[in-house]
C-alpha cells in the first residue's frame, strides 16, 4: 500500500472551456427568462440563442470531458484509489441534492403548518386575519388564496399512484440488474436495465400527462398560488432529475452493451444506480406530502 | 535524493506544464490554490473599493458623491463581493494548497473538478459585476441590485431591478463552485490522507476545513433553492413570498437565513483552523487541547443549523421559536469559548515571539473575541430589538469578518507565503501592513458598536447629525484600512516574483507538520507515493 503511486490527471481543457458553457448558459438564460415572460420592457432575442447555444456547449464539453475520462479507465489509468474518490464524491453531490429538495419540503412545510393558518387568523394572528383578508379560509391543498385564486387540488389516487408503483418497479429491475453485474450474467444486466430506462420514460410521459390535466383541465398552474407553486416545483424538480437519471441510465446502458463494465469496474454504473434509487426515495416523499396527506 | 527525483522524472508523463496552459489547463493543487489566493485578492480590492465609496459618502451628513440608489447598489454588491467572492475563494485556495501538503496527499483528490470549481468563480463575478459596472457609468438606467446582500423578498422578488436575475444566476454558478470545491475537500481528507494520518492525528486546519466543507454541502443547495424561488415568483407567477397567494416573505427569510448562519461558520472555521497551526509554532508549544478543539468545531457546525432566526427577532416569530433560536444562539458561545480558552492555554507559558503570523493570530484571538462578545449581545432578543439593524450588527459582523476571518487569511499568508513562493516575506511592509491595518481597523469599526447603540440604521446614505463626528472618524478608518492593503500587495508581488530573502524548507523554527517537510518553494508534484506518518 505505501508504495503504490498517486494517480493524478493530465492537465485538460474541458474545466475552463465548460465555465465558459455555463456562463453562457447563465447569462443568456437571465435574458431568455427576462424576454420571454416580460417582452414589453425586455427587448431583444439574443438571450434565447445564447442559452440554448451555451446548454449545447456545456453539454458536448461534459460529454468530450468524460469521454477523456472514459478512455483514461478503459487504458487502466484509474488507481483504486481513484475510483473510492469518485464514490465518495457521487454520495456527498447525492447529499447536495437531497438538501437541495430539503429547500421545497421545508417551504412546503412551513407554509402548510405556519403560513396558511396564521394568514386564517390562528396563533396571535387574528388582526392580521381580519385587516387583510378576513374572507380567507385557511385549508391544505390551498385551493383559494387569500387574494382569491381558485384551482383544485390534485388527487394521489389516480396517475400519481401509477406512477409511484412505476419508480418503485423501476427500483426492482435496476437491482436485480445490479445483482446481475456483480454475477457477471450480461443478458440479465441488459434486460433489466433496459426495463429500468423503459419504466422511467413511461414515468416521465405520464408526468406530462399529469401536468397537460392540471393545466388545462384543473386551473392548477405555477401561478394559482402558493400549492400551485409548490406543487410544480417540487415535482418539477423530481421530473428534471428523473429525466437526468434516465439519461444517466440509458448512457451506462450503452456502455455495458460495450462490455465497459465488470464486477470490480463499475463505478459510473453504480453512480447512476444510486441517483436513481435517490430520486426514487425523494418521488416516496413527494407522493406522500404533495399528493396524499 | 534529487537524484532520485530527476531519473523518476524522466518516466513521468506529468511534465510541469509552462506558460498560459499551465494556469488555465490546470490539475495542480498549488497552481489553482494560487489562482483562488489571487482571484479573492482581487475580489478584496473591488469590494473594499465599493467600501470606500460607501464611506466617502458617509463621511459627513448630507448627499455628497452618489445618489441613495447607487449607495443602495454599493451596500449590497459590497457584501456580496465580499462573502462570496473573497473570503470564501481565499479559504478555499488555502484549502487547496494546504490540505494535500498536510495530509501527505500528491492533490486534490479530484483534480480536474478542481480547476471546474474555480473556473466558474470568475464567469459568475463577470455576471453579477457587470451589472455594477453599467450602473456605474449610467447606460439607460440600469441599476445592479440594491436590496442588501441578504437580498430579501419583496425587495428583490417584486420590487427588484432587472440585474437581479443576472444575480440570481451569477449565485447559482457560485453555489456549483462552491459544493464542487467542497466535495473535492470531503474526499481529499477521507480518501488521501498518507497512511499513519489518522483522523485525530489531522492538522486542525484539515479539520476545520474539513467540517466547513459539510457545512457547504448542506446549505449551499438551500440557497440554491432559495434564489430560485425568487427567479419562479419574479417571472414564472409562483407565490412563494406572497402573502396574497398563500406564501410570505418571511418565508425567504427563513430559507435564506438556514443557508446564511452555517455560511457564516463557513467564513470563520477555517480561520480557526490557521490560528490553530500559528499559535503553536511560535508559542513553541503543543496545541492545547487538540481533540476538544475538533469536537468544539463539530458542535459549532452542528449548532449553527438551529440558530438561523437570531437574524430574524423582529419579524413577529412566535415567542416558543423566539426562545428557543436565543438559547441556541447563547449556547454556541461555549465551544467558541472552549477554543478561545485553548488558544490562550497554549500561550501560557510558553517561548513565545512575534513573528508576523503570529502578530496577526494574537490580534484575531483578541478582536474575534470582541466581535464574538457583541454577538452574544445581539442574541438576547429583548436587546436585539434594540440594536436590529443599526450598525451595532454592522461592527459585530466586521468584526468577525474582517479582524476575524480576513485577519487568519493575512496570517496564513504571511505563515505560508515561505512555503509557497521560496522567499520570505518582507518583514518591513508586512509591519507597515500589520500596524496600519490594526489602528485602522478598530478605528473603523469600533465607533460602529456607538453610533449603533445610539440609534443609526444600517444601510441609509444618509444620517442624523448627532452622529457626524463619529462618521468622520469611522470614514478615515475606512480610507486608512483601505490603502494599508496596498503594502500586502506589495508583499504578495515580491513574493511572486521571487524577491526577498531564500526561505528554508522550515523557515519557522517551532513549526510541526509535513508542509514543512517539503523544500521550500514546494516542487509542482509533492508525494508521488505516500508518506509513512508515524
Amino acid at each position: 500500500m505505501a508504495t503504490d503511486k498517486y494517480y493524478v490527471p493530465e492537465s485538460s481543457p474541458w474545466p475552463l472551456v465548460a465555465s465558459v458553457g455555463l456562463f453562457m448558459t447563465a447569462f443568456g438564460g437571465a435574458h431568455f427568462i427576462q424576454q420571454a415572460t416580460d417582452p414589453d420592457t425586455f427587448s431583444g432575442s439574443w438571450g434565447r440563442p445564447l442559452f440554448f447555444f451555451g446548454l449545447a456547449w456545456l453539454w458536448l464539453t461534459i460529454a468530450l470531458w468524460w469521454r477523456d475520462t472514459i478512455k483514461e479507465s478503459r487504458g487502466g489509468l484509474h488507481s483504486h484509489q481513484l475510483g473510492i474518490s469518485y464514490r465518495q464524491g457521487m454520495l456527498w453531490f447525492i447529499f447536495s441534492e437531497v438538501m437541495f429538495f430539503g429547500a421545497f419540503f421545508g417551504a412546503l412545510f412551513y407554509t402548510r403548518w405556519l403560513i396558511v393558518p396564521w394568514l386564517g387568523g390562528a396563533g396571535s394572528n387574528a388582526m392580521t386575519h381580519e385587516l387583510l383578508w378576513p374572507d380567507f379560509q385557511a385549508m391544505w391543498p390551498l385551493v383559494k388564496t387569500p387574494g382569491g385564486t381558485t384551482t383544485q387540488a390534485m388527487g394521489a389516487w389516480g396517475l400519481p399512484a401509477i406512477n409511484t408503483a412505476i419508480l418503485l418497479t423501476s427500483s426492482i429491475t435496476l437491482t436485480i440488474a445490479h445483482h446481475a453485474l456483480l454475477a457477471g450474467k450480461r443478458g440479465k444486466l441488459i434486460g433489466f436495465q433496459a426495463i429500468t430506462v423503459l419504466l422511467g420514460a413511461i414515468f416521465l410521459g405520464l408526468q406530462v400527462e399529469e401536468y397537460i390535466h392540471a393545466y388545462t383541465e384543473m386551473g392548477l398552474t405555477l401561478d394559482a398560488g402558493i400549492y400551485g407553486s409548490l406543487f410544480f416545483l417540487l415535482t418539477g424538480f423530481h421530473g428534471a432529475h428523473v429525466t437526468i437519471g434516465t439519461i444517466f441510465l440509458a448512457v451506462t446502458l450503452i456502455r455495458v452493451i460495450k462490455g465497459h463494465f465488470d464486477a470490480e469496474n463499475n463505478f459510473a454504473w453504480e453512480a447512476g444506480a444510486w441517483y436513481w434509487h435517490f430520486v426514487d426515495v425523494v418521488w416516496l416523499f413527494l407522493f406522500v406530502v404533495v399528493y396524499w396527506l | 535524493m534529487s537524484t532520485v527525483a530527476a531519473a523518476h522524472d524522466d518516466h513521468d508523463h506529468h511534465h510541469a506544464p509552462t506558460g498560459l496552459k499551465r494556469w488555465l489547463f490546470s490539475t495542480n493543487h498549488k497552481d489553482i490554490g494560487t489562482l483562488y489566493l489571487w482571484f479573492s485578492f482581487a475580489m478584496f480590492l473591488a469590494g473594499g473599493f465599493m467600501a470606500m465609496i460607501i464611506r466617502a459618502e458617509l463621511i459627513e451628513p448630507g448627499m455628497q458623491f452618489v445618489d441613495p440608489e447607487f449607495f443602495n447598489q454599493m451596500t449590497t454588491v459590497h457584501g456580496l463581493t465580499m462573502v462570496f467572492g473573497a473570503v470564501m475563494p481565499g479559504f478555499v485556495g488555502l484549502a487547496n494548497w494546504m490540505i494535500p501538503l498536510m495530509i501527505g496527499a500528491p492533490d486534490m483528490a479530484l483534480p480536474r473538478m478542481n480547476n471546474w470549481s474555480f473556473w466558474i468563480l470568475p464567469f459568475a463575478f463577470a455576471i453579477l459585476l457587470s451589472s455594477v459596472l453599467l450602473s456605474a457609468f449610467g447606460h439607460g438606467n440600469p441599476s445592479a441590485p440594491n436590496f442588501g446582500w441578504t437580498f430579501y423578498a419583496p425587495l428583490s422578488t417584486k420590487y427588484g431591478p432587472a440585474s437581479t436575475d443576472l444575480f440570481i444566476l451569477s449565485v447559482h454558478m457560485m453555489g456549483i463552485s462552491s459544493i464542487m470545491g467542497a466535495i473535492n475537500v470531503i474526499v481529499t481528507v477521507f480518501n488521501l490522507r498518507a497512511p499513519g494520518m489518522t483522523l485525530m492525528k489531522m492538522p486542525l486546519f484539515v479539520w476545520t476545513w474539513l467540517i466547513t466543507a459539510f457545512l457547504l454541502i448542506a446549505v449551499m443547495p438551500v440557497l440554491a433553492g432559495a434564489v430560485t424561488m425568487m427567479l419562479t415568483d419574479r417571472h414564472f407567477g409562483t407565490s412563494f413570498f406572497d402573502a396574497a397567494g398563500g406564501g410570505d416573505p418571511v418565508l425567504f427569510q427563513h430559507v435564506f437565513w438556514f443557508f446564511g448562519h452555517p455560511e457564516v461558520y463557513i467564513m470563520i472555521l477555517p480561520a480557526f483552523g490557521i490560528v490553530s497551526a500559528i499559535i503553536p509554532t511560535f508559542a513553541r508549544k503543543q496545541l492545547f487541547g487538540y481533540a476538544s478543539m475538533v469536537y468544539a468545531t463539530a458542535s459549532i457546525a452542528l449548532l449553527s443549523f438551529v440558530v438561523w432566526a437570531h437574524h430574524m427577532f423582529t419579524v413577529g416569530m412566535p415567542l416558543a421559536g423566539t426562545l428557543f433560536f436565543m438559547y441556541m444562539t447563547m449556547l454556541i458561545s461555549v465551544p467558541t469559548g472552549v477554543k478561545v480558552f485553548n488558544w490562550v492555554a497554549t500561550m501560557w507559558r510558553g517561548s513565545m515571539t512575534f513573528e508576523l503570523p503570529m502578530k496577526w493570530a494574537i490580534t484575531f484571538v483578541i478582536l474575534f473575541t470582541c466581535g464574538g462578545l457583541s454577538g452574544l449581545m445581539l442574541a438576547i432578543t429583548p436587546v436585539d430589538f434594540q440594536y436590529h439593524d443599526t450598525y451595532f450588527v454592522v461592527a459585530h459582523f466586521h468584526y468577525v469578518l474582517v479582524s476575524g476571518a480576513v485577519f487568519t487569511m493575512f496570517a496564513a499568508a504571511y505563515y505560508w507565503l515561505p512555503k509557497w513562493s521560496g522567499v520570505m516575506p518582507s518583514k518591513l511592509l508586512g509591519e507597515l501592513h500589520f500596524w496600519n491595518s490594526l489602528i485602522s481597523v478598530n478605528l473603523l469599526f469600533f465607533p460602529m458598536h456607538f453610533v449603533g447603540l445610539a440609534g443609526m440604521p444600517r444601510r441609509y446614505a444618509d444620517y442624523a447629525l448627532q452622529f457626524a463626528d463619529y462618521n468622520f472618524w469611522i470614514s478615515i478608518g475606512g480610507f486608512w484600512f483601505g490603502l494599508s492593503q496596498l503594502f500586502f500587495l506589495a508583499v504578495c508581488l515580491q513574493c511572486a516574483l521571487k524577491k526577498g530573502e531564500k526561505a528554508e524548507a522550515k523557515p519557522w523554527d517551532g513549526a510541526e507538520g509535513l508542509e514543512w517537510e517539503v523544500p521550500s518553494p514546494a516542487p509542482f508534484h509533492t508525494f508521488d507515493t505516500p508518506p509513512v506518518v508515524k
